[in-house]
C-alpha cells in the first residue's frame, strides 16, 4: 500500500529542503520525495507543510504511578495530535525510571499504544534523591537503549555528584540533562520572584536559582568533556550563559518550552495554579530573550515539558497545587502564533534539532527514500481555539485554554501508518 | 458598594472614606458599640477560618451579630484540610446552604480569590497568607483618622517583617490610596525585593525615620524568621529595630504607635511603649468592630440602617 502526500511545502531541515514537492510513502518507509510521483492513494497537501514528525525531548507521561493524570497511551495520543512521532518520557514516575526494568516497561507501553515512539529518560540518581548514581549503564544497554538522563523535577544539587554523573555518562556518550534550580534560593517558592510575586504575597524563586546551576553545570561539562542538555531554559541570563558556553566549545544543548516563550508571571495574578510551573513563568524581558535565543540557535529546540495533573490537584490554593502544564497538543500552534520563527526554523526546533540532540535515527528527517515514514502534515494558517475538553490528554491543565492559535496538525504518520488523519485520531476514537 | 473585598485595592479613596464615615456613625456614642441594629436580619455570614485567629474572627462575629445577621463559624485546622475536603468542595458545600457572605482567613495567599471564583456569595478576605488583610488596613486607617485630620502627606513608618506580612501590603496600598507617604523600615532580608517599585521609601535605618514619622506601625516579628535565618536572633532584631523607650522618645509629640497584634513584647515593642498614651493599640481593637460593621452594612445593603434595637 502506498500513499502520496501531494503538492505540499516539504520542509526538511536535515536535508536542507524547503520546496513544493510530493512525498511517496510505501509500507513503513519513505519511497521518494520530488515531483511527478504516483501512489495508490493521493492526499492533497496543497497549502500544507509536510515535515518530519515532531520530537519532544521532555514529556511527562505519568505512567507508571499516576495513571489518573496521564497514561502512556493517552499521552502519546495527545502527542500524535500535536504532530509528534517521538516523545522522551521523563523519569519522575512512581516507581522512578532509575532501572532497566522501568525504562523497558515504559518503552513497551509505548510500543503497545502505537501513537508515537516512546524513548524513556533514565534517572541520574536512584529515586531522584540526588544521592547515588542510578545504573545508567544498565539502562543504556537495556532494550530501551537510554542515552539521556535526568532527575527532572528535581535538581542535582551536589556538584560533586553531578560531575561523577557527567563523567560516567561519557562511557556511552550519554547526555545529562539537569533541572537547574538551586535549592537554597528556590526553597518555598511557587512563582518567579519579581514585582508580581511581591504584590501577590507568594514566595518567589529568583532567576538566579536557575542561572547559578546552569553556570555550574556548564563548568562541569567543560571539566568532564561530557554532553550537557539544559532543560526548560526560563531566564534571559541563562540564554547568555549558554551562548558563551557554545562559543567556547562546551558540549551543551538547550531547550525551551512553548509556555516560557510566550507567558509571563503576570498571568499568576488571578492565583490560578494552571499558571504554576517549574521553572516558573518569568518576565517579558525573559520571554523576549528566550525567543531571540531560539531564533539565533543558542537554544536548540522546543520541548514541551508536557506535565498533566488531574483537575482536583490543580484546583487548589496556589501554594498547594503541583507545577506543570499541558503542551503536546498546542506546541505547534503556540510556536507558529507567538515565537516569531519562520516556518523552516519552527520545523527545525520541533523535529530535526531535538532528534539530533538525542540521536534518534528515523526521526527528524531527512525525508528520503528508505527512511522510516515519520511525518507530520500541518496547516500553517489554520486558526483554531484551544478547548481543554476536546484534548486527548486525561488532564485539562492547559494554560492556553480559550486562546486562538494559528497552525494546526492535519495528519501525523508513524512509520507509514496514520496516527492522526484529517485532524482526527486514526483509530477513530477521538 | 463592592460585593466582595479581596484586596484593599478593590476600594478607591471615596469607597474607603465612606466606610470610615459609616464606622464613625456606629461609634457615635463611644468606641464600644452597645446597640444592636436589625439591618442584616435574615442574612447569613460564614466565618471560614482555615487559620487560628481569635482576634479577627471574634471581631467579624461581633460586627455581624450587632447587625442581627446569622453567623456561622467554620474553623478548620491545617491538618483537617490536609485530610479532608478541598477548599473548592468546602466552598460549594457552604454555598449550597444559602449564605450571603463568606469571611475567609487562609494560610495560602490568594485562597479568597479562588473561593470568590467558585461561589456566588460575597467574599471578604480576612487575611490570606503573605498577601493581604484589607479589613485590618481599614480599621487602621479609621484609627489614624481619629488622630489626624488628613491623610495627605501623613508620614507612616511600617517597621519590621514586611516580606511575610499581609497586614503590611494592605496597609501600604490603603495608605497610598488615601494620599499618605509610607516608609518601610527593617532588615533587608525582610523587605520584599521589589518594594521600591511600590512608590515607598525603604530603609534599614529606623533611628533616621522615627523622628519624622506621624505614625509608627510595628509589625509582628515571628520566631520562625529567626529559625529560617532572616535575622540572626530576635534579641539582635529587638536591639536594631525594636521600639524601646529610647526610640519612643525620638518620636514627635503627636506621633502615634500602632500594632496589629498580637504583640511580641520585648521584640518589636518593648514593654513600656505599648502603655504610652501615644500607643493606640487598644483602640485599634475596638475600632475593628465598628469598621467591620460599616463594611458588612455597606456590602450586604440592609434597609432600616439607622433603626436601632437595644442589645438583647
Amino acid at each position: 500500500m502506498s500513499v502520496l502526500l501531494k503538492g505540499g511545502r516539504v520542509i526538511d531541515p536535515a536535508a536542507g529542503v524547503d520546496e513544493i514537492a510530493d512525498v511517496l510513502v510505501e509500507g513503513d518507509a519513505v519511497a521518494g520525495a520530488g515531483r511527478g510521483l504516483d501512489g495508490a492513494e493521493t492526499i492533497d497537501c496543497a497549502g500544507l507543510v509536510v515535515a518530519p514528525g515532531f520530537v519532544d525531548l521532555h514529556t511527562h507521561l505519568r505512567e507508571p504511578g499516576r495513571e489518573d493524570a496521564e497514561t502512556v497511551a493517552s499521552g502519546t495520543r495527545a502527542a500524535a495530535r500535536g504532530g509528534f512521532t517521538a516523545v522522551c518520557a521523563m523519569a519522575n514516575t512512581d516507581p522512578v525510571a532509575d532501572s532497566a526494568a522501568v525504562v523497558e516497561q515504559v518503552a513497551a507501553l509505548g510500543r503497545a499504544a502505537g501513537f508515537a515512539d516512546v524513548y524513556p529518560v533514565g534517572a541520574i540518581t536512584i529515586g531522584l534523591r540526588g544521592e547515588k548514581l542510578a545504573e545508567m549503564g544498565e539502562m543504556a544497554t537495556s532494550g530501551a537503549r537510554v542515552n539521556f538522563f535526568s532527575d527532572d523535577g528535581r535538581c542535582v544539587q551536589d556538584a560533586g555528584l553531578m560531575r561523577r554523573a557527567m563523567e560516567y555518562a561519557r562511557t556511552f556518550d550519554g547526555i545529562v540533562a539537569n533541572h537547574a534550580e538551586d535549592r537554597g534560593l528556590a526553597s518555598g517558592g511557587h512563582m518567579h520572584e519579581g514585582e508580581a510575586s511581591a504584590e501577590l504575597g507568594i514566595r518567589g524563586i529568583p532567576a538566579e536559582a536557575e542561572e547559578i546551576v546552569v553556570a555550574r553545570d556548564i563548568a562541569l561539562a567543560r571539566l568532564t568533556g561530557a554532553r550537557l542538555h539544559v532543560l526548560h531554559v526560563s531566564a534571559a541570563r541563562t540564554v547568555e550563559l549558554i551562548r558563551r558556553a557554545k562559543a567556547e566549545g562546551v558540549r551543551v544543548t538547550a531547550e525551551v518550552t512553548p509556555h516560557h516563550l510566550v507567558l509571563t508571571d503576570e498571568r499568576v495574578r488571578g492565583y490560578d495554579p494552571v499558571f504554576k510551573v517549574a521553572p516558573p513563568l518569568r518576565t517579558q524581558a525573559d520571554a523576549d530573550a528566550l525567543r531571540a535565543g531560539l531564533a539565533d540557535g543558542t537554544i536548540d529546540c522546543v520541548a514541551t515539558d508536557h506535565a498533566p495533573h488531574p483537575r482536583e490537584d490543580k484546583e487548589q490554593e496556589f501554594d498547594r497545587a503541583p507545577c506543570g502544564m499541558l503542551n503536546l497538543e498546542t506546541a505547534l500552534g503556540v510556536v507558529l502564533t507567538h515565537s516569531g520563527l519562520d516556518l523552516p526554523r519552527a520545523v527545525e526546533v520541533l523535529s530535526s534539532a531535538p532528534a539530533r540532540i538525542r540521536g534518534l535515527a528515523g526521526h527528524g528527517g531527512p525525508i528520503e527514500a528508505g527512511a522510516p515514514a515519520n511525518l507530520v502534515v500541518f496547516d500553517p494558517e489554520a486558526n483554531w481555539t484551544v478547548e481543554p475538553g476536546a484534548m486527548a490528554s486525561l488532564s485539562r491543565n492547559t494554560p492556553f485554554a480559550g486562546e486562538k492559535l494559528r497552525g494546526r496538525v492535519v495528519h501525523t504518520m508513524l512509520r507509514g501508518r496514520f496516527t492522526v488523519r484529517d485532524g482526527k485520531d486514526a483509530d477513530g476514537q477521538g | 458598594m463592592i460585593a466582595s473585598l479581596l484586596s484593599i485595592r478593590d476600594l478607591d479613596r471615596a469607597g474607603i472614606e465612606r466606610i470610615l464615615a459609616e464606622a464613625a456613625v456606629f461609634q457615635k456614642d463611644g468606641p464600644r458599640i452597645t446597640r444592636k441594629y436589625p439591618t442584616l436580619r435574615g442574612k447569613t455570614v460564614v466565618n471560614l477560618f482555615y487559620e487560628a485567629s481569635t482576634r479577627t474572627r471574634t471581631s467579624f462575629e461581633l460586627a455581624a451579630k450587632r447587625l442581627s445577621a446569622d453567623v456561622v463559624n467554620f474553623t478548620a485546622g491545617g491538618s483537617a484540610v490536609e485530610k479532608g475536603e478541598s477548599l473548592k468542595d468546602t466552598a460549594r458545600t457552604i454555598e449550597a446552604m444559602g449564605v450571603d457572605l463568606i469571611v475567609c482567613r487562609h494560610a495560602s495567599s490568594g485562597a479568597p480569590h479562588r473561593l470568590h471564583e467558585w461561589v456566588s456569595a460575597g467574599v471578604i478576605n480576612a487575611g490570606d497568607g503573605m498577601h493581604e488583610h484589607p479589613t485590618q488596613a481599614l480599621l487602621d486607617l479609621y484609627t489614624m483618622r481619629q488622630h489626624f485630620e488628613s491623610f495627605d502627606g501623613l508620614r507612616v513608618a511600617i517597621v519590621g517583617d514586611v516580606l511575610h506580612s499581609r497586614v503590611a501590603r494592605s496597609e501600604i496600598w490603603g495608605l497610598q490610596t488615601m494620599g499618605a507617604e509610607v516608609t518601610l523600615v527593617g532588615p533587608p532580608t525582610l523587605m520584599p525585593p521589589q518594594a521600591e517599585g511600590w512608590g515607598v521609601e525603604v530603609t534599614p535605618d529606623v533611628d533616621a525615620v522615627l523622628p519624622k514619622a506621624d505614625v509608627v506601625y510595628l509589625l509582628r516579628m515571628q520566631l520562625e524568621r529567626m529559625d529560617a535565618g532572616y535575622v540572626p536572633t530576635l534579641r539582635e532584631y529587638a536591639r536594631l529595630w525594636g521600639l524601646d523607650a529610647a526610640r519612643a522618645a525620638m518620636l514627635k509629640e503627636d506621633a502615634i504607635i500602632m500594632h496589629p497584634g498580637p504583640m511580641n513584647r520585648g521584640v518589636e515593642i518593648a514593654a513600656d511603649p505599648a502603655e504610652l498614651p501615644r500607643s493606640v493599640i487598644t483602640s485599634q481593637v475596638a475600632n475593628g468592630v465598628a469598621v467591620r460593621m460599616a463594611l458588612l452594612y455597606l456590602m450586604l445593603g440592609g434597609r432600616d440602617a439607622r433603626a436601632e434595637v437595644p442589645v438583647e
